[in-house]
């Protein structure tokens, strides 16, 4: 189970984006540009070695075991891509894998942004008795390690008899803290009283007033994360391997039953891992922005 | 009472018994509805966390008091027969220093590194988002995918970074078997895949920070680095502890990295040199020993509230005054 830490802060301005450079000064100029110049290496560096294990990794995954010996090694994408996938989905059932991690993923990613908008709406703008201490125990939640419970969670899902199937995946986390406390932040945010207020003498139910009023304000920031959680239930790995069988597995689970049984099939084992892995690498490179904006937000406590 | 609409004292006289009834009923309606609703709101977190999360390991306890297997149907009471048998286990010390080994060879180096990629990130620069997304890139690859790719760059024979090293005249690493071999580049794998997150969890605190505080200390001449240590740390510290205790928490459940990286193996190694706690629960799982699993399992709650608050402690008292 992935922790999406967050974490308070001191409020801040609502647009986290990057200050406009500021003109700088004659003097201060030439002294700077060298600096600068530090930073843009460093930063480059960095996102050169944050790039190169993807990018080698579909090296390898276009090429033939044989090539991994040479020296030095492959640094470009050969011919054999698709044959090498073509034996992943020999080996493994792969298409079943990734039908099921689009439908865990999907169905996760879609009841929490419902879930936790909900609760986002009534802990950021309703009144309600004991609602600042229910907040609280909402963010405390995030600091239980939930994953020493996994031997009894597994019991449940036996006497349950969902052992094996996808309930178990999805049911558990159809809503989690870090979404409630999100949208909390954002709809606190967003959300005007006064159209709520609005709402209320044009005889809206709270409920109506969650429809009709609510969810269309909180479709930005329910997207992100929608993502987030998409992302993160597609990687999830540890409660999967526990409670699914290899022959109904996700993503994945089925790689690493690849990566574990042919551990000198290197070729192999990154074919699908690129497969797993790069429909979400440039879903990410798309959307990133947002995401990016939505994961910083959601770190700063206002 | 907002709901009454605003044409309601308008209506006509002969009416009036029913209308003031069915009035009386909406309000009543209306009461509950105010009043119910946010509960029932916020319900399904708190219904779903304490039946998947809460009962799980608060269970957990109950039946570490047993000899529990999953084969039969009766399950003994022992009291702490199981705990009395962890502390005299050999693995389950082991167990707990490499759990600790690697969580401070990962998470040290890690956060000073993000918190100076972030200090780097917050100025005005060309290319942030560019810069931004491929940091968090390795946080979007998956744990497995990260070990497979690892294990071949940490390979022996054809791995990169033996490659590399060549070059230094370092022969031939057999990354997974020495015990400081093997907790260095699991190491690197966690680092890899959260340093770009944690980085930008501190630079958006960074960014809250007040620029007139950077511009007075500017003028008083003060460096990036002074800077860095005198106004942004202290500034940004609950974050700091936020991000110091749940990547504490994190590290010490580490379980995909090793069980991965061993190719499969639940003992971590053959001479369990990189088996973690959450493994080693794993590895009593597998074989359907669910009393002893559980009896580590708390144990190691036990373990992660000591360390968790003993590195809140630390966090809140290091120095960098200015509150």
């Amino acid at each position: 189970m992935t922790a999406q830490p967050m974490s308070p802060a001191s409020p801040t301005s609502p647009a986290p984006g990057p200050p406009k450079a500021p003109a700088a000064t004659g003097t201060g100029r030439r002294r700077f540009d060298g600096a600068r110049r530090l930073t843009y290496l460093t930063l480059l560096a960095v996102a050169f070695f944050s790039a190169l294990p993807l990018y080698y990794s579909v090296v390898v995954a276009s090429r033939d075991n044989a090539a991994l010996a040479d020296v030095p090694p492959p640094l470009v994408p050969g011919g054999n891509f698709f044959a090498n996938v073509a034996r992943v989905f020999d080996t493994v059932p792969f298409a079943l894998a990734l039908a099921n991690s689009v439908i865990v993923a999907g169905s996760i990613a879609l009841a929490v942004m419902f879930f936790s908008t909900l609760a986002g709406f009534a802990f950021a703008k309703l009144r309600f008795r004991g609602r600042n201490a229910l907040l609280l125990l909402t963010v405390a939640t995030m600091m239980v390690p939930t994953q020493l419970g996994i031997i009894p969670l597994y019991m449940l899902m036996v006497k349950l008899e969902w052992t094996g199937t996808l309930y178990a995946l999805i049911v558990p986390a159809l809503v989690n803290a870090f979404g409630v406390f999100f949208m909390t932040q954002y709809l606190s945010r967003a959300l005007p009283t006064e159209l709520l207020e609005a709402g209320r003498v044009d005889g809206c139910t709270t409920w109506g007033l969650f429809w009709h009023v609510v969810l269309p304000v909180a479709r930005p920031a329910a997207a992100v994360l929608g993502m987030l959680t998409f992302m993160s239930a597609w990687n999830d790995y540890f409660w999967p391997l526990v409670v699914l069988t290899p022959e109904n597995p996700t993503v994945q689970v089925a790689l690493s039953t690849l990566a574990a049984g042919y551990v000198n099939d290197y070729v192999l084992g990154l074919a699908g891992t690129a497969l797993g892995t790069l429909p979400l690498v440039i879903v990410f490179g798309l959307l990133g922005k947002q995401i990016i904006g939505g994961i910083m937000q959601g770190a700063v406590k206002g | 009472m907002a709901t009454r609409a605003p044409d309601r004292p308008a209506a006509a006289p002969p009416g009036r018994p029913v209308r003031a009834r069915r009035g009386l009923r909406r309000h009543l309606v209306h009461q509950l509805d105010t009043r119910a609703s946010p509960y029932a709101y916020v319900a399904p977190f708190f219904l779903l966390f304490s039946a998947f999360g809460l009962f799980p390991l608060a269970y957990t306890a109950w039946v570490s008091l047993h000899e529990w297997t999953l084969l039969e149907d009766e399950h003994a009471f022992v009291g702490l027969e199981n705990f009395r048998t962890l502390l005299a286990d050999d693995y389950f010390w082991n167990a707990a220093f490499n759990t600790l080994s690697i969580g401070v060879l990962s998470t040290v180096p890690q956060l000073l590194l993000a918190i100076w990629l972030a200090h780097l990130l917050n100025r005005p620069l060309r290319a942030q988002t560019f810069l931004r997304i491929t940091l968090l890139l390795p946080n979007v690859t998956s744990v497995v995918a990260v070990v497979v790719i690892f294990s071949q760059l940490f390979g022996r024979d054809f791995g990169m970074i033996n490659w590399m090293l060549s070059w230094f005249g370092v022969g031939g690493v057999a990354w997974n078997e020495g015990v400081a071999s093997s907790h260095a580049a699991i190491s690197v794998m966690i680092m890899w895949r959260w340093t770009g997150y944690n980085a930008l969890i501190f630079l958006a605190a960074m960014q809250a920070v007040p620029r007139e505080l950077y511009e007075a200390a500017t003028l008083d001449g003060a460096s990036g680095l002074t800077q860095l240590r005198r106004i942004t740390i202290p500034m940004i510290k609950p974050t700091i502890v936020f991000v110091v205790i749940t990547s504490t928490i994190g590290a010490m459940q580490v379980l995909a990295e090793p069980l991965l990286f061993g190719s499969y193996m639940v003992t971590g190694g053959v001479d369990r040199q990189y088996q973690t706690l959450s493994l080693l629960i794993y590895e009593n799982f597998t074989r359907l020993d669910f009393g002893y699993a559980s009896a580590i399992s708390w144990m190691m709650f036990l373990f992660i509230i000591l360390v968790a608050g003993v590195n809140y402690l630390l966090t809140r008292r290091a120095k960098g005054g200015l509150t």
